[in-house]
């Protein structure tokens, strides 16, 4: 049976069909509909872990105990994992351990777009990278035997418009796999020195033989076509080469990124005139082939910058430019916005009413950045709003700390934002700290965490006490406000500013998309009361807009909030 | 069968995804190769989005670029201008006649282009124009009209209607099953 899925969907049922037992993963566009796919097989058990690198650890410790195990996240979420990652190419594995990792070329939804191959190269461990739905389950399936084969996690490397992309998959049954029986193993697991100097040899001697067979494996491809022009290429590059190329060119399509065959590519090149290297980002594969003496043309024609297209490639290739008309006037941006009713809007009026620096974070609060709120001053990563903003309060000193605050919502705070505050209190600084508590993990679109109640499969489970939590790690001010209440919102920032001590503010209120949340009847404006003063627009509502001078509440969005009859002065919103 | 691509743009929250996988099924029914690309994350958020469906006997890109579009399908006027260069020469526009405005011009950094449906048609597209909203609220809730939309597309498309049908009945949640089946009824009589 044909099924179109989405490459997300189609690597999850690859592991579920090669008989993973034990998935671990934290949330991250655009890899997240893999973990929440899996949740779905009974026969799988997957979990919500607070960050990547707890999700890495869990997969590792799965594949130590004998069983097929699983972690997906991001590339920046590939940083977090980074230091188990390492550990984990000297240890190898005993069930298979297969790790996604989803690139983002183009920043779609994120904060750089870093290449995970490096990581593949640097930890030393295996990377396959598959261009379309069908090869993401055969690539997720395959993964598995190479773990097991070379005795080492394998990367498996998605970007978001594979990851993102539907397309047809044959579905097969799963074939379950019996956990292999525990055996202590101290020189293998315990990487203290004296075991891990004899490891090293075992990885650099894993890596010549997995080598030697990604010359033959089928991973790897061969498409002879006109010979004037040869194509190494792999991922969603091919894909875009494939429809600008045709069979005006030859394909080496890589399939196993790290590591790469040397006499398939000096084979393949020495058939062809001119030989093109085509991938987004960094020059991987165009390194490898300088390095081995091919001579190739990468970057110096295509870039590291954003994502590669079809039309790309026929430009810089064939010289084809495309045909188009334009819109003759200038058409607006639409760029991306707090909902209507979203519980963060409240808080952010009022920091910018206040003109507080906002060390910001990761997540949907990230938009109180862009105009017309405007209230965030910086933004990393995850967890660095509140460590950032101790380094700045201790580098601007007292005055600083009267007039600065951190924000960061409840996952992301679960995430890596509690070792921060841990630092606060710790090294003291009166840093005032707004966690965003929505109640969810909102920008990946919904995700339960460790604060909610509820794990992946919705099913109830322990729940983390924001304020408890605060008071154990030594904060003795923690506010609870609704920012849906403005005027008190910004009463109590104000005295916790005030405060010579560290302080945390919980602004908490469920995001206005969950579905358990009642919305009120939409808000309208009162044309007779109403003077056109576009104080209502302070907000950056996407629901209020401006007509013939007076205010319009687009009745389709409006959740009935109650923020902009706040902002009314005449009582013209009800 | 040459690859033939259809773009369908809007705004973050009006149900792009539902619509891009309604037309992925059908495409599927017929036998062709099928891809579907789909934006997530961030840009959801209100933002302009854009979701590709690319359908022939072997589709490798599942992206559609710059007069590459053989249908525009929009679910707002403004986003329909913004992306008219994807339009192939020759092909269609299909739009709702709701207007979003942008947060730029609601802070009044920007202003929402006057009679765009006429001025599309004025570069020579054929381009047909439906106010899917008013329609939706008539069947009794507007998020349909995404769907009401569909039922438009689909007079426009050479495929059977119970094709159709059977994608909206595998495509929608039972609970809103019978709403969205009259939205797509609805939207092939407009």
């Amino acid at each position: 049976m044909k099924k179109l899925m989405l490459g997300n969907e189609a690597v999850a049922r690859g592991l579920y069909e090669a008989g993973c037992r034990i998935a671990s993963a934290y949330p991250g566009t655009p890899s997240t509909e893999i973990t929440e796919t899996l949740a779905k097989y009974d026969e799988v058990y997957a979990e919500w872990a607070p960050n990547e690198k707890v999700a890495m650890e869990v997969a590792l410790g799965a594949s130590i105990a004998g069983a097929r195990s699983f972690c997906a996240m991001k590339h920046v979420g590939l940083n977090v994992a980074a230091d188990p990652l390492y550990t984990a190419g000297y240890t190898g594995v005993t069930g298979g351990m297969v790790v996604a990792v989803a690139d983002d070329p183009g920043m779609h939804s994120s904060q750089n777009e870093q290449d995970s191959r490096h990581h593949a190269i640097a930890s030393k461990v295996l990377m396959v990278e598959p261009s379309d739905s069908a090869e993401c389950k055969e690539f997720a399936k395959k993964a598995y035997d190479l773990s097991e084969k070379f005795d080492c996690p394998v990367l498996l490397r998605l970007s978001t418009r594979v990851s993102h992309s539907q397309s047809a998959v044959e579905l097969c049954d799963r074939v379950e796999k019996d956990l292999i029986p525990y055996e202590k193993n101290i020189d293998k697991y315990v990487m203290m020195p004296a075991k891990a100097i004899k490891r090293h040899p075992i990885v650099e001697d894993k890596l010549k033989a997995a080598a030697e067979f990604a010359e033959t494996s089928d991973l790897n491809r061969v498409e002879m076509g006109d010979t004037k022009i040869g194509v190494i290429t792999a991922g969603i590059c091919y894909e875009y080469a494939k429809q600008a190329l045709g069979d005006k060119a030859s394909f080496l399509k890589l399939g196993m990124i790290n590591p790469m065959p040397t006499k398939l590519i000096k084979d393949f090149a020495a058939k062809c005139d001119k030989v093109y290297v085509i991938e987004e980002l960094d020059g991987i594969i165009e390194s490898h082939c300088k390095n081995i003496g091919v001579d190739v043309v990468g970057k110096e024609v295509f870039g590291y910058i954003g994502e590669i297209s079809q039309t790309i490639v026929s430009e810089k290739i064939l010289g084809v430019k495309p045909e188009f008309d334009t819109f003759a006037e200038t058409v607006p941006v639409r760029p991306p916005v707090m909902c209507a009713g979203c519980p963060h809007r409240g808080l952010f009026y009022c920091l910018k009413k206040l003109g507080v620096t906002v060390s910001g974070d990761i997540g949907c609060y990230t938009l109180g950045a862009t105009a017309p709120l405007g209230a965030m001053d910086s933004t990393i990563c995850m967890g660095a709003s509140i460590s950032a903003l101790h380094g700045f309060n201790k580098a601007r000193g007292a005055e600083s700390e009267k007039t600065s605050v951190a924000v960061i919502g409840d996952s992301t705070f679960m995430h890596s934002g509690m070792t921060s505050l841990v630092n606060v209190a710790y090294n003291a600084t009166n840093s005032t700290v707004i966690i965003l508590d929505n109640s969810i993990t909102g920008m990946t679109g919904h995700q339960q965490n460790p604060t909610t109640g509820k794990n992946l499969k919705g099913d109830p489970a322990a729940a983390v006490n924001l304020v408890d939590l605060c008071h154990a790690i030594g904060i003795k001010s923690v506010r609870v406000v609704d920012p849906y209440h403005m005027a008190e919102t910004e009463a109590v920032i104000k005295e916790e500013l005030a405060k010579d001590e560290p302080s945390v503010i919980i602004s908490r209120r469920p995001c206005a998309l969950l579905k358990y949340v009642k919305h009120n009847p939409p808000l309208k404006v009162d044309n007779d009361k109403c003077v056109g003063c576009k104080q209502c627009l302070k907000i950056g509502c996407p629901a209020i807009s401006m007509h013939d001078g007076k205010s319009v509440i687009d009745h389709t969005q409006c959740v009935g909030c109650g923020i902009c009859t706040e902002m009314c002065k005449l009582g013209a919103i009800v | 069968m040459e690859t033939k691509s259809i773009m369908i743009v809007g705004v973050g929250g009006q149900g792009s995804l539902l619509a891009s996988r309604l037309i992925g099924n059908v495409l599927l029914q017929q036998g062709y190769d099928v891809k579907v690309s789909e934006v997530h994350g961030m840009s959801q958020r209100g933002g302009s989005v854009v979701t590709y469906v690319k359908y022939g006997d072997k589709v490798y890109s599942p992206v559609v670029e710059k007069g590459e579009a053989d249908i525009i399908i929009s679910f707002e006027t403004l986003e329909a201008a913004r992306y008219v260069p994807f339009l192939k020469k020759g092909g269609h526009i299909v739009l709702s006649t709701q207007q979003i405005d942008p947060m730029p011009v609601i802070t009044g950094a920007a202003t929402y282009p006057e009679n765009i449906v006429d001025k599309l048609k004025g570069m020579g597209i054929d381009v047909i124009a439906v106010d899917a909203l008013k329609i939706a609220e008539e069947c009794g809730n507007a998020k349909a009209s995404n769907v009401v939309l569909m039922g438009v597309v689909s007079t426009k498309m050479p495929f059977d209607e119970a094709c159709w049908n059977k994608a909206v009945e595998e495509c929608v949640p039972a609970k809103f099953l019978d709403l969205n089946k009259k939205a797509f009824a609805m939207g092939r009589q407009a």
